[in-house]
């Protein structure tokens, strides 16, 4: 059998359904962010009050001990795997959360683990330091690169730009290429200047990171430097699916709720015929993304050799439901959807930022075709 | 036991079956009867009627086994409304007579079975149905019109609905029945579709009688037992947990392998997403079938039949266009009455054609959007100015 063929076959057993302890993960993630990040305190940060981020962070991360997530018990986490880490992420999806658990506690976190930091793991899992991969957040695994470079005197001299989860970092993992291959360098943000970027999206705020002689300390060597970056965003990528589905299931309940109490010529809105079909395709959408992000989770948390095509359609598909999601709430809600007060927007541009993030879906149809042996 | 455990005894009663009866060497029939009696045929339904009580996802193991063995299987294809919709329905709402007399013949394919639910008045609005029943001792005298019946010129036994009771309101009024197709009341009548092959039917019912033994359900219960059938006709046609490229998508990717000369990059972006498509619509399927279980399906089936169904014709759409000149050419126009309902065979032409019908059987796909916004999303019922209005007194 060639490789292609292998490709072909998928995991007959992954369980796409949601275990009790994901439940009662959910549960307990849902009732907090209900409680603690209100929308109009989320739509501040538009209007530079960053105030709830940095309050919600520390309850998360420690409280709930979602910065220790996916480290194992050992190390000081929870010993929990991507399964959970996605049920997480749809509910941040839900309130569009401006937190930095995908950034530090998936992405760096899967990188300061790769490396066998055990010091460096055990600060982030207690929630003590908070770290980001200093790349583009449009970055995919298959085409990531750097400027950033070592110079003679071991320092960092470069810069990158739109970096997300950096203005909540104490520390940046930074891919810089060498003759032998990528190696990753630790850098305390102290080292580097940085500037916040005016952003699509406001809830994950990004930033250009400028490196002049910046000290750093080689994390991981260039043997294994550029598959540790492109399998940490590669499961940032499979996750995003989850933040998707949760975006596009708030974008779909809010609107049926709203049209099932919303009257006009005489009618509940949400009974016209024209209506209800948009909102049964779209309902139809959420439960395929669903379906698709689970798929991209589950193979992600075994290990499953299945686990690149898993991502690579987890994101073809669920970055443009999430934006389809988005605009249909928009538009079904009226003159209201178009209002700041209003929290739709929050969601349309947390959709449409993250449908840019780790690869476009067109470079994940295309990374797709090799591996299903569909080429051009 | 774990599932582990389970597979290992459905192995060792697979062994056991090749053993007693030889594949190699035993009559199709009598291996499909015995399977059957093994408990092998569909391992969810209850013993003693070709199951063993099992989770249906465990059927797998055993199709793994026969198929390395080079078992005959029934094929299912000839057989696709007896298993997908008359099975369930009888399994559901039958006597135990009716099961032991049904199930066994049904799965071994000896008797084919159709289903007379449309009329000419009465498609998606199957409610307002017109064929009526009427009682006459311990038997049922049954007259109308049915239409765009599949493969009745090939059935021995029909599932119908018929209006046993022209005063109450529609969905009250209607009893289902097994109808015997050989009944010298039972007029079949090829109807040819834009294939060109008669695939389905009109099928004229004058006098015919029907025991009240062969009554599926309850006198006035009809409406109920057939919603039993629809929704599991839908997830006949969009569900299932088919392996990755299965049905058209398999198609059309392989005449993009084996045809470089066919390729541009307009083509190629259509044929990546749909097969992302196509591959979440598989994973969406298989979830819903982990979440059912042995349960019955609900309305969520719906959703995988509309999503099936437009891909089918974008898909088949598609393919015509790669095959450029060649996709100007037809097999063949001649009316033929086929035994089998095949969405993916022959040529890309009557593949394409075929699948028009994807979004019309077992319910429109208008009529599937309805159901989910009213069942799933809870959104308002559609306007009815007929529905506690007795039947005879509705406006036709
Ligand atoms: C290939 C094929 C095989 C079939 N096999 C069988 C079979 O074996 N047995 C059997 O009993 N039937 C069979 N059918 C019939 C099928 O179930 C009906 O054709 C179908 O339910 C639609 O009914 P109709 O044809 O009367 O169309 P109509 O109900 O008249 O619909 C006409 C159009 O109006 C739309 N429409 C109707 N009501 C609404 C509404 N409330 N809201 C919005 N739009 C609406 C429909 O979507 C459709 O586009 C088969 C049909 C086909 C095409």
């Amino acid at each position: 059998m060639n490789q292609s063929t292998q490709s072909r076959e998928t995991s007959a057993d992954v369980n796409l359904l949601y275990t009790d302890v994901e439940d009662s993960l959910r549960d307990s993630v849902r009732s907090l962010l209900a409680d603690r990040c209100p929308a109009d305190r989320v739509i501040a940060a538009y209007d530079g009050d960053h105030d709830l981020g940095a309050e919600l962070w520390p309850t998360l991360a420690t409280d709930l001990g979602l910065a220790g997530l996916l480290v194992p018990e050992d190390m000081g986490g929870q010993g929990a795997s991507a399964r959970e880490a996605a049920v997480v992420l749809e509910e941040l999806g839900r309130f569009a959360a401006p937190v930095p658990f995908l950034t530090s506690a998936v992405i760096a976190t899967s990188i300061a683990l790769r490396a066998r930091e055990t010091e460096l793991v055990r600060k982030l899992a207690a929630g003590t330091a908070t770290a980001a991969l200093a790349v583009p957040f449009s970055s995919g695994a298959a085409t990531f690169g750097s400027d950033v470079l070592r110079t003679e005197e071991d320092v960092l001299r470069g810069s990158v730009a739109n970096v997300a989860g950096a203005h909540d970092a104490d520390i940046l993992f930074v891919p810089v290429p060498t003759e032998a291959g990528f190696e990753v360098h630790l850098v305390d943000v102290s080292e580097v200047t940085m500037t916040s970027v005016v952003s699509l999206d406001m809830t994950r705020r990004l930033a250009d990171i400028e490196f002049m002689d910046a000290p750093c300390e080689v994390l991981i060597d260039a043997t294994d430097g550029a598959a540790a970056v492109r399998d940490a965003l590669e499961l940032g990528a499979a996750l995003l699916a989850s933040e998707q589905v949760g975006v596009a299931e708030w974008c779909l309940e809010s609107t049926v709720a709203y049209l099932k109490e919303r009257r006009q010529f005489g009618r509940i809105v949400g009974g016209f015929q024209a209506i209800k079909h948009r909102l049964a395709d779209l309902w139809v959408e959420v439960e395929s993304a669903r379906a698709a992000a689970r798929y991209a989770a589950a193979t992600a948390a075994d290990g499953d050799p299945d686990r690149r095509v898993a991502t690579s359609l987890a994101q073809a598909y669920c970055s443009g439901a999430a934006v389809h999601a988005a605009e249909e709430c928009v538009q079904l809600h009226g003159g209201i959807g178009m209002t700041w007060e209003h929290p739709a927007h929050l969601y349309l541009k947390r959709a449409k930022a993250d449908q840019l993030a780790f690869g476009t879906a067109e470079g994940h149809r295309a990374t797709l075709a090799g591996l299903v042996d569909l080429q051009a | 036991m774990s599932d582990d455990e389970v597979a290992d005894d459905l192995r060792r009663r697979v062994a056991d079956l090749l053993a007693a009866h030889d594949p190699a060497t035993t009559d199709r029939l009598e291996f499909l009867r015995a399977r059957f009696d093994a408990g092998l045929a569909w391992v969810h339904y209850p013993e003693g009627l070709g199951g063993l009580g099992l989770p249906r996802a465990m059927q797998s193991v055993v199709d793994a086994e026969l198929e390395k063995a080079d078992a005959p299987d029934n094929e299912p294809r000839r057989i696709g409304i007896g298993l997908g919709m008359a099975a369930p329905t009888i399994l559901a709402f039958g006597t135990d007579e009716q099961k032991k007399r049904f199930l066994r013949p049904l799965w071994t394919g000896e008797e084919v079975w159709c289903q007379l639910f449309s009329e000419p008045g009465a498609g998606s609005d199957l409610a307002a149905l017109a064929t009526r029943a009427v009682r006459d001792g311990d038997t049922w005298v049954v007259n109308g019109q049915k239409v765009w019946t599949s493969v009745a010129h090939k059935a021995r036994w029909a599932i119908l609905v018929a209006r046993s009771d022209p005063d109450q309101p529609k969905h009250a009024g209607m009893t289902y029945f097994v109808c015997d197709m050989t009944d010298p009341g039972i007029d079949v009548r090829p109807l040819r579709q834009i294939t060109g092959e008669a695939e389905f039917n009109e099928v004229f019912l004058t006098d015919v009688r029907i025991p009240d033994e062969n009554r599926l359900g309850a006198v006035g219960d009809g409406w109920r037992v057939a919603m039993g059938t629809l929704m599991n006709e839908r997830v006949a046609i969009g569900g299932g947990s088919a392996p990755r490229e299965s049905g058209m998508i398999g198609v059309v990717a392989d005449t993009w392998r084996k045809r470089p000369e066919v390729r541009t990059p307009g083509t190629h972006d259509r044929l990546m997403r749909l097969w992302v498509e196509a591959e979440v619509a598989r994973l969406t399927g298989k979830r819903l079938q982990q979440k059912l279980a042995s349960g019955e399906p609900g309305p969520e089936g719906s959703a995988m039949k509309l999503v099936f169904a437009r891909l089918s014709q974008e898909l088949s759409g598609l393919e015509l266009e790669l095959l450029g000149e060649e996709g100007l050419r037809y097999s063949d126009w001649t009316m033929t009455r086929p035994e089998i309902v095949e969405f993916t065979g022959r040529d890309a032409g009557y593949r394409y054609l075929r699948a028009k019908g994807n979004s019309i059987e077992g319910g429109t796909s208008e009529v599937l959007r309805n159901i989910i916004a009213e069942r799933v999303l809870g959104l308002p019922p559609e306007h009815r100015d007929d529905k506690d209005v007795p039947w005879k007194d509705l406006p036709r």
